[in-house]
Formats: C-alpha cells, structure tokens, sequence
C-alpha cells in the first residue's frame, strides 16, 4: 500500500497572530512557521500503519511557497520516504489545492491519501472533502482511530455527538484528528538523514491548473474585545439578564 | 543505556550571535571543518532579545559585503536623546557632554532576532549544520577530564521522568572542540566554570534583567533612527537601571528597561518597574494611540572585565555572555559577543591545525579590540554602587576626562544573589494597577511572547531543597521570585491558611533570573523539551 500524506505550513500555534495595519491580512514576515498541527498527525499515522507492514512507501506533498518545503522536510524526518514540493506564491485556497493534489494522485496513484481535518490557519475544513469529491473516492474525515483491513479501512470519527465507526473502500481520503496518536520527535540523525531524501519540485503552472482565488477578501479585522464580566447575586437576576440583557433565551 | 554518538571537528551549544560568529569564522577559515550548532529554541532567533544599538565593528571584520549580502541591519541612528526623569519632569543632557562610549551615531537600530536568522542562513550556506530544537543538556567529559562533547536532552519524558510513547532518546556528540555560546548565565556554562573554577581571582558576575516590548505607535510620534536612554525614576537613587526607547523601521519602537540584578529592596519587581517608567509623561507621549506587540526578558552580564572568567579548559571554550563580554557602559553587547567567537574560531583552527593549546584564546582575546573596550569600561558600574549621583560624576571622570584609563580598577563586591535585605527592614512599594493600554498585567505579557513547553514533562526549574520557599524564603525575603520573575512563574498561593509554592514552568521565557537572584541559590535552570521556550519574533 501505498500513502500520501499531504502536509500545510502555517503559522505555529503558540505565536500570537496579528492583523496587518492595512487589514489586508496577518503578519508573517519573522513569525514562526510550523507544519499545521493535524497534518503531523497524519504523518504519524502514516509512519504506524508503515511500520506495521501494512503500506509499503509514504510520500509527503505540500503545496506552498519555497520554504512550505520545510514541512515536506519535518515530514521526511519522521519517516516518509520521499516528498513532493508544489510551487505556488501567494494565497491558495481549498479548492486550487485539492485539484492539485487530484494531478498528483493521478500521477502517484496511492492507496490512500492522508492530511489534517483543517489547517489551523484559514479552519477551511475543505481539502480533503473536495478531493474526496473530485476523485470520487470514499472519504473518512475527523478521524480519531483507524484501523487497516484488507481492502478496507475501518475510522472511528470524532463526529457532534460522540464517535461514530464507519467501514470505507480503500482507496480512501483520511482526514485526521488531533486524537489520532501523539506524534513522534524528529530525531537529530534522522534530520540528518532527511536531508538526503529526495523531494521531487513540481511549478503548479505545469500542472495546467489555474491557482487564483475564486474568493475576494474585503478585510481581515480583530476580534472585538470580550467585556468584562459581571457577577449576579441569585439565578432569578441571572435568568432575568439572560433574558432582557443578553436576550439568549 | 548507551545512546547513539555522533562525531564533529566542533560543537557550538547556542544559535546567538556569539555562536553564529563562530560557526562562520570556522568554515571561513576552513570549508573542510565539520561544525554542528545546536539551538535549545524551535528555531533561530526565537529566544533572542536584545534592545539593540549595533555597533557593526565585528560584523565588518565577519561580512565586509554585509550591505549586499542584504544584512537586515538598515536603521541608521540619526539623533540622540539623553533624559534624567524626575517624577513628572525630565531634564535633557545635551549628547555631547556623553561619553564617548555611549554616542550613538554611526551605529545601527536593529532587531537581533532578525540578525541571528541571517547569520544562521549565511551559516547554513557554508556548510554548519545547525539543529534548531534540540538543547544540549549535559556536558560529557574525558576519562582525563576535559570536555568530550554534549548530549542532547532526551524527549517525550512525563512530569515524572518516565518515558512516554513519543520518547526519542537524546545523542551524544562528541568533538575536538565545543564552544559553550548559550549567552547569560547558560547552564552548561555555569556548569564548566565551577568545575574547572574558571572564575577563580575574579570578582563575582553582576548581571541584570533586561524587559524590552515592541510598540507600532502612531506616525507623528515616531522619528526613525532616534535614540534615546534615560536615568533616574521610577528606581530610586541606589537601584542601577535605566530605559532604552529606540524608533525603528515599520513605525515601530523597541522600548525597554534594564534593572541591575544588585537590587536591595526584595519588595522590588522589576516587571512593575519597567511598566511604571512607561506612564512617565515623556514617554507615555509617545505610546499614546499606539498597540503594543511584543513583550519580552532576559538576564543580562554586567560585571564587564573584572567578572571575565578564564574563557579556556581542556577541550571547551567559552564565547559571549556565556563568558560575560558584555559592555555595560556602552550597553552593548553583540559586537563584542560576534567577535569573542571570531577570535575562538581562529583558536580552534590553529589548535587543530598546529596542535596549539587552547589557552592561546585569552592572549589573542586580550590583544583584541574586545579587551580594550572592556579594560576601559571596567570602572563605570562598580562606581554605580555609590548611587545614581556619584556613578555619575565619577563616571563622568574616569570615561570623559581619562578615557577609562585611570590607573586602577574598581571592583565588584558581592554577587547579586547575595545583596537582598530582609524584607520588614525595607519599604513596601505600591505599584499602581495596570490600565491595559500603556502597562499591562504579567499574564497579559507572557501571552505576547508566544512561550509554551509540552505539558507532562518534567519540571525544568530545580529546587534544591524544595521546603525552602516557604519555610526560610517567604519569612525573611517574602518570597522575591514572586515578583524578580518576569513571566509569573513563581507564585505563593495559600490553601487552606497554608502558603505554598507553586512553580508555573511553562510560563518561563528562559530569561535566569531565578537561577541568579534567589538568594539562598536555590533555583538552578535546566534545559526544558527542545523548541519549548518563548516564540520571539523581531526581538
């Protein structure tokens, strides 16, 4: 068996983001870039299911400026075999991605295809449905447990109401969750060693698929500020606040 | 268990610009050379803060093609401002009756952070493999005793040092050479110079504490390219301290305060301080409107020449502030760091090549420019322990009129955790409470700086006798970690009637304050998880 597993670089979880003066985005320039936290969990599934003799190679794709290659690099490090770099500049959004990843896997023609539930960047939440959709491929999102059958892939996912198991045909798109597994550290001579695997430089013009955002953003503000709260005395004040102040029930 | 090895020409523990400067020193010298550099931050540059007026002459020597190479060293310095602050009003000292150390004019307003991302690039470029995540935690030694190299921490350990699922087991590298560069009070470093007693005939270190916040303020309140440092309130006459408000690019403001670690007062909380100087109406003018957008501490070396310990032992050297070449009249420290680790690297080259002896490091760092800057800074904080007022004149003196040559040199008498007074001898302060526009909460401020470790991982603050806090600490001193620590760390909650000492580690912004300051020693700094730590940006 043969996984794909594809890998964001986003900005990491612990900065803090900032909205440009001009509100024309977040700044980026000097901030600390990490791979989207869902999507080591993806590789780390991947590298298990490898592990346990049940898929053969992993390859890591990121579809992103030049240093998005870094991620595809994270990704070599903690076991993926190769890894492919799609060149884009500037902002990429679900649907451009998931027609990239469609050439890709008609050109790799894994047996499943793995990535995060949703970069923790823009929440889209979009890549693997739509590449689900494009494929026609059975899709498995939220995944929280997986186990791999004979042709089949049995996912526990995290859904509103608990976990719901469902049975998909391999070939299959994973969408994972942080409850996945705990991902493994890169160590130091295997970053090393990762340094020597190939990744494969593909220009998204080749590819032949038009990248430009299909939606136009106005601006990019704070959050209002949160008021600070007050206390109440008994329920009665509380239910009467509820209803005449915040007017929620 | 034996752990995995791997073996270099050299290993350099800490991507600062001490560090840097000798790792590409080294592959300049010689392309052939294999050169590891280890960084206990998730990358480059993120545990860097520095105010930072750079003086280039290092860089100079290490880039000469700096300006083509793109160096991210532009903001010219083009005025100067020097203020005495009283309490509502400020007196301006006219520049030219500065010393001359402390005028500003050809040097440069820089984020350090961004010069460390650079020098590690230009680095990388010549061949130094640098790891960035992995914290070199222990010092591995020769049966004969010198230095065999550094193991890297283990990852994946719980709270209670048992292995999780994740655990990745740390590796030894050894080499001919490791360069300690882990900057102020390392604790590698600490280690080395009680073992081989390198302090031995010094005076003690003198450090201080370092805040600095990064302001986007509005466009008629900036002037890009001023300077301006000021003396005198909110400390009081016989607290050593003083502020930097430096306009940079982008209509930013790096805005700090720096606070010697020699403080008496345990009441004192240099955190409330530094957010007290900023409602001074000299500054606040300039805040007003404005969004503050970063946040950040660091201990800082003081103690100058007379605090320099021997930088040699068989088979490590020490570079930067891990020694301590900080200037403090000058109140820089990077060219002087930049060029300690030029000088070893040149060392290491003659020590491998011609099988010279490492010791051959002090007499080329004490035929450096390095030393003479130092030699004639040594007299001016020591003097400042007579109080802001006769530091001045004596200052004025020995740096305006004899030029740092006077022939004798002051000394430092007691180390910083040593000078704390019992806490119901000393006056209480009042810190006014935050307005969350100008000056802001410690939680507020952690935020900023984006620190966090991996929850479930051991504690990387020891106590050596944890009862202590409490039982001698919190009665004679009120417990200072309360309030020297810069990031909310340490805090005495009461349950049940009863205090107790609760350690906040994943706040920590690596700054060593308490490794420095407690005053019965207590505290002693370890490396947490690789990539933990703050997340500074342009700092």
């Amino acid at each position: 068996m043969k996984i794909l597993v594809a890998v964001k670089r986003v900005i990491d979880y612990n900065v803090q983001v900032r909205v440009k003066d001009d509100n024309s985005g977040v700044v980026t320039e000097n901030v600390k870039m990490s791979t989207n936290p869902p999507d080591d969990n993806a590789i780390e599934e991947a590298v298990k299911i490898k592990e346990s003799g049940k898929a053969k190679e992993i390859v890591a794709i990121t579809v992103g400026d030049e240093k998005a290659q870094e991620t595809v690099r994270k990704a070599l490090a903690v076991g993926a075999d190769r890894g492919i770099h799609v060149k884009v500049e500037g902002v990429i959004e679900p649907l451009a991605v998931s027609k990239i990843l469609q050439k890709i896997v008609d050109k790799e023609k894994p047996d499943l295809v793995f990535m995060g539930k949703q970069a923790i960047d823009d929440d889209c939440n979009q890549t693997g449905q739509m590449l689900a959709a494009l494929l026609n491929w059975p899709q498995a999102t939220f995944a929280s447990k997986i186990e791999v059958k004979d042709k089949t892939l049995e996912v526990t996912r995290e859904v509103d109401e608990g976990l719901e198991t469902i049975e998909v045909n391999v070939p299959a798109i994973v969408t994972c969750d942080l409850r996945l597994n705990e991902p493994r550290y890169a160590s130091l001579p295997n970053i090393m060693k990762a340094k020597k695997k190939p990744i494969e430089q593909i220009n998204a013009s080749d590819l032949g698929i038009d990248t430009k955002p299909r939606i136009e953003q106005i601006k990019v503000e704070e959050p209002p500020k949160r008021k600070a709260g007050i206390k109440v005395a008994n329920v009665e004040e509380l239910v009467q606040k509820l209803k005449n102040e915040a007017k929620v029930i | 268990m034996s752990r995995e090895v791997m073996e270099y020409d050299v290993i350099i523990v800490g991507g600062g610009p001490s560090g840097l400067s000798t790792a590409v020193k080294l592959k300049q010298l010689n392309p052939d050379i294999n050169v590891c550099l280890l960084e206990k931050a998730s990358e480059i540059g993120a545990h860097i803060l520095s105010g930072n007026v750079f003086e280039t002459r290092a860089l100079d020597e290490l880039f000469p093609n700096w300006k083509e190479l793109k160096a991210p060293v532009e903001t010219k310095v083009t005025k100067e401002k020097f203020l005495f602050l009283g309490k509502e009003k400020s007196l301006s000292w006219p520049t030219w009756l500065l010393p001359k150390v402390q005028q500003n004019h050809k040097n440069y307003i820089i984020s350090l952070a961004n010069l460390c991302r650079w020098l590690g690039e230009q680095a990388e470029n010549l061949g130094v493999e640098i790891f960035p995540g992995f914290p070199a935690s222990e010092i591995l030694y020769n049966e004969d005793g010198s230095v065999k190299g550094v193991a890297t921490q283990d990852m994946g350990l719980d709270k209670d040092g048992s292995k999780k699922d994740s655990f990745e087991p740390g590796i030894e590298l050894h080499a001919k050479v490791t360069v300690f560069a882990e900057g102020c009070r390392g604790h590698l470093g600490k280690e080395l110079i009680n073992k081989f007693e390198l302090s031995n005939g010094k005076d003690p270190q003198q450090y201080g504490i370092g805040f600095k916040e990064i302001w986007e303020v509005r466009e008629n309140n900036h002037d890009e390219g001023l300077v301006m440092h000021t003396a005198g309130w909110p400390l009081d006459k016989n607290t050593y301290g003083g502020s930097f408000v430096y306009h940079a690019k982008n209509k930013q403001i790096y805005l700090g305060y720096v606070i010697g670690l020699d403080y008496q007062n345990p009441h004192l909380s240099p955190f409330d301080e530094f957010q007290r100087f900023k409602t001074h109406p000299a500054i606040k003018k300039t805040l007003e409107g404005g969004k503050r957008i970063s946040y950040g501490a660091r201990a800082l070396i003081e103690g100058g020449i007379q605090s320099l310990p021997k930088m040699y032992m068989p088979g490590a050297l020490l570079v930067g502030c891990d020694a301590g070449t900080l200037n403090m009249p000058k109140i820089k420290g990077s060219h002087t760091a930049m060029k300690s680790g030029m000088i070893a690297a040149e060392t290491i080259i003659e020590h491998i090549k011609e099988n010279k002896k490492l010791s051959i490091y002090e007499e080329k760092f004490n035929n450096s420019w390095v030393y003479k800057e130092l030699h004639e800074a040594r007299n001016v904080k020591p003097s400042f322990s007579w109080g802001l007022i006769l530091g001045i004149l004596f200052t004025g003196i020995d740096q305006i009129l004899f030029r740092g040559k006077l022939p004798f040199t002051l000394r430092h008498k007691h180390a910083d955790h040593e000078t704390l007074k019992m806490a119901d001898k000393m006056p209480k302060i009042d810190y006014p409470k935050p307005d969350n526009i100008i000056t802001f909460d410690k939680t507020s401020s952690v935020y900023l700086t984006g620190t966090n470790h991996t929850d479930n991982q051991p504690v990387h603050l020891k106590l050596k006798d944890p009862e202590l806090p409490i039982k001698y600490t919190l009665e004679k001193f009120d417990e200072p970690a309360q309030r020297y620590c810069p990031a909310g760390v340490y805090e005495v909650q009461h349950e049940n009637n009863l205090p107790k000492f609760v350690i906040n580690s994943q706040n920590c912004i690596h700054c060593k304050t308490c490794d420095i300051k407690e005053p019965s020693q207590n505290i002693t700094w370890v490396t947490p998880e690789g990539g933990g730590g703050p997340k500074y940006g342009n700092m």
